[in-house]
């Protein structure tokens, strides 16, 4: 079970690489295989031996505009689940979501703020990661002064944090200015990659890095705090330690994948099941199990968004038409790996 | 012989309620100590305590002559095994999966566990007698065999000192005398173990030492003989209880009377 064995599993782990191939020529833009090599070996060459780079139409859609978006996809889709799965674990709930700590509506009111004050790309961003972060930092201390540290507390906490940024970002919708800033709020809140950008990438890949590395190594471990405080503690684990370390990196991933595509269900809380149901309960696979098929659903996901209709789908809509059925259909199956 | 467990004046209450005090024993190596009382009379505390899931108002736990509260969480658990009443998985790990989990306080932080710790988890599988469930999922064991799988991950810690919180409470008649061979062949191998139970007469079958927690305190301690008496069981449990001794079985048994 631990010795590595070349099958079926192992393959789903080549999944994003193929799709990453394959949404390179999904597009209104039509790029026939021929461009899609030529540009690539161009860029290469001029990235690897200073040629000068291709400057045509087909460059700029391949490599500006669906690779950025694609990497986005990935880095997002892969964020949420890994999130999602750790979420889970600790707070011992298969319902689980990345945003059970208020992280997303905070985030979604942060966005919401910035865009009535500055209306700047970047300022939105940051505002969205920070407001994340904030919202997660209320729902800890809240749960922290209470004085059973159960995770029930920390649920609690986490409904009492979105229920008040919901209710603020309701503020700022109702004060927007609804020819401007309304739709602004409502598309971002929506969710979308449509503007991503490689600038924006950069900016999100530490903390998603760090985040990850963080679970990553920890993924084993959490397998114990999903027994329960008192077993953990008997298996000599700090417990209130422990999850602390893994509240703060699984929020950090999360706020630092919202303030690029805005708030995007489902993803988070599906992703870890369908990912059971392939390698199994055991963090040590599981984890980077849910990571694959969160980066592959989600650029997927995002490939519809941009091919089926002549505008853009928001992400938050899809994740959940195709997300839900395709749940449903994997419960009347029946292979839910909790029980 | 060689002093395993010692427990000094212990005490602990839940807020303002005291659970109980000064409390104290101790335990030589491959002891059993069988720990008898009402529902409610904290024994399950009292274990927790030992095991250092609560925090002990006042008193202190040796295991080997060295303090518990110095050894911290992850010291106590390569000493101290503990097997809860009942596991409560939320997500269906193999019992293979589930075993290795024992192996917590001996791996680093960052470790998952490696062949080695796969090859320990078989053995105390095996041990139990149990390694046929190895690739089954943990909740969809019975009630035997899911102590049984609870049994062999506390022995994966490799502890001097198995603390069992009511093994058999959950189990049919077979189960219950299965468990109890089992602890006494853990304690023959050289292990102590602390046991709480809710029947008298598992203490006579195990044969070794015995402890009666009432009201908040420890009221009789010492070999099972001494402590299980009609007269201390029938004030620990408020019911009339005989001992009688089985001429051919060689053992006493404890049975309630009737009224």
């Amino acid at each position: 079970m631990f010795d590595y064995k070349f099958n079926r599993t192992t393959l789903v782990y080549l999944l994003p690489i193929a799709l990453l191939i394959i949404s390179l020529f999904v597009g209104r833009y039509q790029t026939p295989l021929s461009a899609v090599v030529d540009e690539s070996i161009s860029t290469f060459s001029s990235f690897f031996f200073g040629t000068p780079a291709s400057i045509s139409t087909q460059h700029t859609v391949l490599f500006n505009v669906r690779l950025p978006r694609i990497l986005a996809a990935l880095l997002v889709g892969a964020a949420l689940s890994i999130s999602g799965a750790s979420f889970q674990g600790i707070f011992r709930n298969p319902l689980v979501s990345p945003y059970i700590l208020g992280v997303g509506s905070g985030a979604g009111f942060g966005a919401c703020l910035a865009i009535l004050l500055w209306n700047n790309y970047l300022i939105i961003q940051l505002m969205a990661f920070a407001f994340g972060l904030l919202a997660m930092f209320i729902a800890i201390s809240m749960g922290k002064v209470s004085k059973g540290t159960g995770t029930l507390v920390f649920v609690l906490s986490g409904i009492i944090v979105s229920s008040i940024f919901t209710a603020l970002t309701s503020l700022a919708k109702y004060v927007a200015d609804p020819y401007d800033q309304l739709p602004a709020i409502v598309f971002w809140l929506m969710g979308s990659l449509a503007t991503v950008r490689y600038g924006d990438l950069l900016y999100i890949l530490l903390p998603i890095f760090i985040g990850t590395l963080v679970l990553f190594l920890f993924r084993w471990r959490i397998n114990i705090l999903s027994l329960g405080d008192e077993e953990a503690k008997a298996l000599g684990m700090d417990v209130e330690k422990m999850r602390l370390v893994i509240i703060v990196c699984a929020t950090l991933v999360t706020s630092a994948a919202v303030s690029v595509s805005g708030v995007i269900g489902w993803v988070g809380l599906v992703v870890p099941h369908i990912s059971r149901m392939i390698v199994g309960p055991n963090y040590s696979r599981l984890l980077p199990m849910s990571m694959v098929i969160g980066a592959s659903f989600m650029l997927v996901v995002d490939d519809l968004s941009r091919t089926i209709v002549a505008t853009e789908i928001p992400l938050g809509i899809l994740t959940s038409l195709v997300g839900a059925p395709v749940f449903a259909y994997l419960i009347k199956k029946g292979r839910m790996g909790w029980n | 012989m060689e002093l395993m467990l010692e427990v000094k004046s212990l005490a602990f209450s839940y807020g303002n309620r005291p659970i109980f005090e000064n409390v104290s024993f101790s335990l030589k190596k491959g002891e059993i100590m069988c720990i008898l009382g009402p529902n409610g009379a904290g024994k399950s505390t009292l274990i927790k305590c030992i095991a250092g899931i609560l925090k002990p108002d006042n008193g202190s736990v040796f295991i080997q002559g060295k303090d518990t509260v110095s050894l911290g969480v992850r010291g106590i658990a390569r000493n101290i095994g503990y097997v809860p009443q009942q596991n409560e998985v939320v997500f269906p790990f193999t019992v293979l999966d589930f075993v290795v989990m024992g192996r917590a306080p001996h791996l680093s932080m960052f470790a998952s566990p490696g062949a080695e710790d796969i090859k320990l988890a078989k053995e105390s599988l095996a041990m139990v007698g149990i390694s046929d469930l190895a690739e089954r999922p943990v909740a969809k064991l019975s009630g035997g065999q899911s102590q049984m799988v609870l049994i062999a991950r506390a022995l994966v810690q490799k502890p001097a000192l198995l603390l069992l919180d009511e093994p058999t409470s959950h189990l049919d008649f077979g189960n219950q005398i299965l468990v109890l061979e089992t602890v006494q062949k853990l304690a023959s191998l050289g292990m102590s173990i602390v046991m709480n139970t809710h029947m008298p007469d598992h203490a006579f079958l195990l044969g070794d030492r015995a402890a009666a927690l009432s009201g908040g305190r420890l009221v009789a301690v010492g070999k099972v003989e001494t402590v299980v008496t009609s007269k201390m069981m029938s004030s620990v449990y408020g019911v009339n209880v005989a001992i009688r001794e089985i001429e051919d079985m060689k053992r006493k048994v404890c049975l309630p009377l009737r009224r």
